[in-house]
């Protein structure tokens, strides 16, 4: 029946942008994850990303490879963490207004930088872009086909590093470390753990993941950069991190409920429906609210986590 | 230089009350990071009072704006507060979400049910007459907003530091345990009720901002506002008085970036990186003075 061939096509459509959408919200996540295990709340990940999108840009615009723009993506993302790190694991300062004057300052500065560099209207560049890379076979598979295995990299990195960063803090011990750090510190410290040094290489992989996140968003889906652009999905990224009780393994799962969310606007646009698209846009936001609200009392956080 | 004086003094004044908003909130010991949401209520709330109530007496209206705005600035703030109160979460991010919310709900608002006549144009209708404040300097949009914003502060001010509820709120602020166990102050009770006033004083924000600059809402009516109001709150180290001087400096800041854009080509987004960089400056010094007097 052609009908059932379109519900069908809009499942599967639904799913593969589900997934793809997922996957810069999954990969800063996972990174907040690993900080806020060793103790260390960093809400200046949405700056990291934004600055990881912007560094993209430009290098994959000067270098001629998508490649190379992911990379500088993780490296300014790690940037912009180890200029929280120096003052909220460092001086102990405030995790929360550091965190807020690191994104102050990114929007700031990438906006500045844009505008310099590619003029004030913000002239479409033409980047060179990360394309899906289709698993033979696999990809054909029925609904879900497309979804898992016609992605572009850095969705296939989200599907890896989710159960690897599970196993390094459950199964290792630095992981062990990292918990302990952001449980007892004081034990920790007694034991003979740095924790300061833990909890700065904890932030600065946080600040890794976001901007890769960032590189995500500019290389494998928009193909530009925008002032704003990731327009709070480093806040969701932490919302997403208590909905997935801090286990990388829930917050694979939720990033993915997450990217649903967001999705539900293209499925509803195929299927007719007439809602406004300031809904729409609402959505991640008010699940991340809803998220929050169902969870939060129960979730068991780090025990020191945001205290200096 | 008289009229960037002007400009100046126009900008400060949603960052004064903002800020004061901040303020108050961090005093508490509340993350409120929701200012420009709250803001947004205040300013649909003046919109829609100024373009659909059809008030002819400029004493309602004085009455009446100020009031709705704030209560809605609380009621948005209520959200996160109930949140924090019912299930102990934490309101840094539920209060961002929120500002999205708004935004988003501001977009639908000037798109749908206060679209102006013409249905032409994202924005509300120019509001009435009677609504509007009235400007203290002819050429420029400085109205009686600013010594309100003035008084308010120093209110906040006598409140915090002279009043036995304002005690208790700096006790709950600087270390709830320590509150909580001396058995004279409901922590969660003062927490609450500090949340929706900062989130009212927010709402006022707003309002002041559509009666006495714009007259209509749009998207992007508040070009960050209510996050520069924590770089202005933390400057002013938390004290409603010196918010005074520190949404001043803003104002001037970012009234001069402005300036500069127009004429030297200078983006006005970079304000945002020195704002940063004050916060940064603020804190890391008080820090760096906090380690050196425990040595």
């Amino acid at each position: 029946m052609p009908a059932d061939v379109g519900a069908v096509a809009v499942l599967a459509a639904f799913l593969e942008a589900s997934v793809r959408i997922a996957t810069p919200l999954g990969l800063a996540a996972l990174g907040e994850t690993v900080t806020e295990r060793s103790g260390v709340i960093n809400i200046g990940i949405e700056g990291a990303m934004l600055a990881g999108a912007l560094a993209s840009a430009v290098a994959a615009q000067a270098l001629g490879a998508a490649s190379a723009g992911f990379v500088a993506g993780g490296l300014a993302g790690g940037a912009a963490a180890a200029l929280f790190a120096f003052f909220a694991v460092g001086l102990r300062a405030d995790q929360i207004v550091v965190g807020t004057a690191i994104t102050l300052g990114a929007t700031g500065a990438t906006g500045a930088i844009y505008r310099a560099a590619f003029g004030a209207t913000g002239a479409a560049l033409s980047l060179p872009t990360i394309a899906p890379l289709r698993i033979p076979g696999a990809a054909s598979i029925p609904v879900i086909g497309a979804a898992l295995f016609h992605q572009t990299a850095p969705t296939y990195l989200f599907f890896i590093a989710a159960p690897a960063i599970w196993w390094f803090i459950a199964r290792t011990r630095p992981g062990l470390a990292l918990r302990a750090a952001g449980e007892a510190p004081a034990a920790a410290e007694a034991a003979g753990l740095r924790v300061s040094v833990i909890r700065t290489r904890a932030t600065l992989f946080g600040g890794l993941m976001a901007g890769m996140a960032g590189a995500t968003l500019v290389l494998a889906q928009a193909g530009t950069f925008a002032e704003r652009m990731t327009a709070g999905r480093g806040f969701i990224a932490i919302a997403i991190v208590v909905l997935g009780r801090w286990n990388p393994l829930g917050v694979f799962v939720a990033a993915l409920v997450f990217g649903a969310a967001s999705a539900l606007q293209y499925a509803a646009q195929a299927l007719g429906l007439t809602v406004p698209y300031q809904f729409f846009l609402m959505m991640p936001y008010a699940v991340s609210l809803l998220a929050l609200a169902g969870v939060g009392g129960r979730a068991h956080a780090p025990e020191a986590l945001g205290k200096p | 230089m008289m009229d960037l004086i002007l400009a100046s003094l126009v900008r400060a004044t949603p960052l004064l009350i903002t800020g004061l908003a901040v303020a108050v909130a961090f005093r508490a010991g509340i993350w409120n990071i929701g200012a420009e949401g709250q803001f947004y209520a205040g300013a649909v709330m003046a919109a829609w009072i100024g373009t659909r109530w059809g008030l002819t007496s400029p004493f309602a209206a004085l009455l009446l704006v100020p009031a709705a705005a704030a209560l809605a600035g609380a009621l948005w703030a209520a959200v996160p507060a109930l949140l924090r109160r019912r299930y102990g979460v934490l309101e840094v991010i539920t209060t961002i979400m929120l500002n999205f919310i708004a935004e988003h709900l501001v977009g639908f608002l000037v798109h749908g049910p206060l679209q102006e006549a013409g249905h032409t144009y994202p924005q509300s209708d120019p509001i009435a007459e009677v609504v509007r404040l009235t400007p203290l300097a002819d050429s420029a949009r400085l109205t009686w907003a600013f010594p309100a914003a003035v008084l308010l502060a120093v209110l906040a001010w006598v409140f915090i530091e002279r009043t036995r509820p304002g005690l208790a709120m700096r006790a709950a602020g600087a270390n709830p345990v320590a509150a909580a166990v001396s058995g004279r102050i409901d922590v969660g009770r003062v927490a609450w009720v500090s949340f929706l006033v900062s989130g009212a004083i927010a709402g006022l924000a707003g309002a002041a901002e559509v009666c006495g600059v714009t007259f209509a809402l749009y998207e992007r009516l508040s070009p960050g506002y209510g996050y520069t109001a924590i770089a202005v709150a933390l400057f002013a180290r938390l004290n409603p008085l010196a918010v005074i001087p520190s949404a001043l400096f803003f104002g001037a800041l970012e009234a001069g970036a402005a300036a500069l854009q127009r004429s030297a080509g200078v983006p006005s987004v970079a304000v945002y990186a020195v704002e940063a960089a004050v916060i940064l400056l603020v804190v890391g010094l008080q820090r760096a003075r906090q380690l050196s007097d425990a040595r």
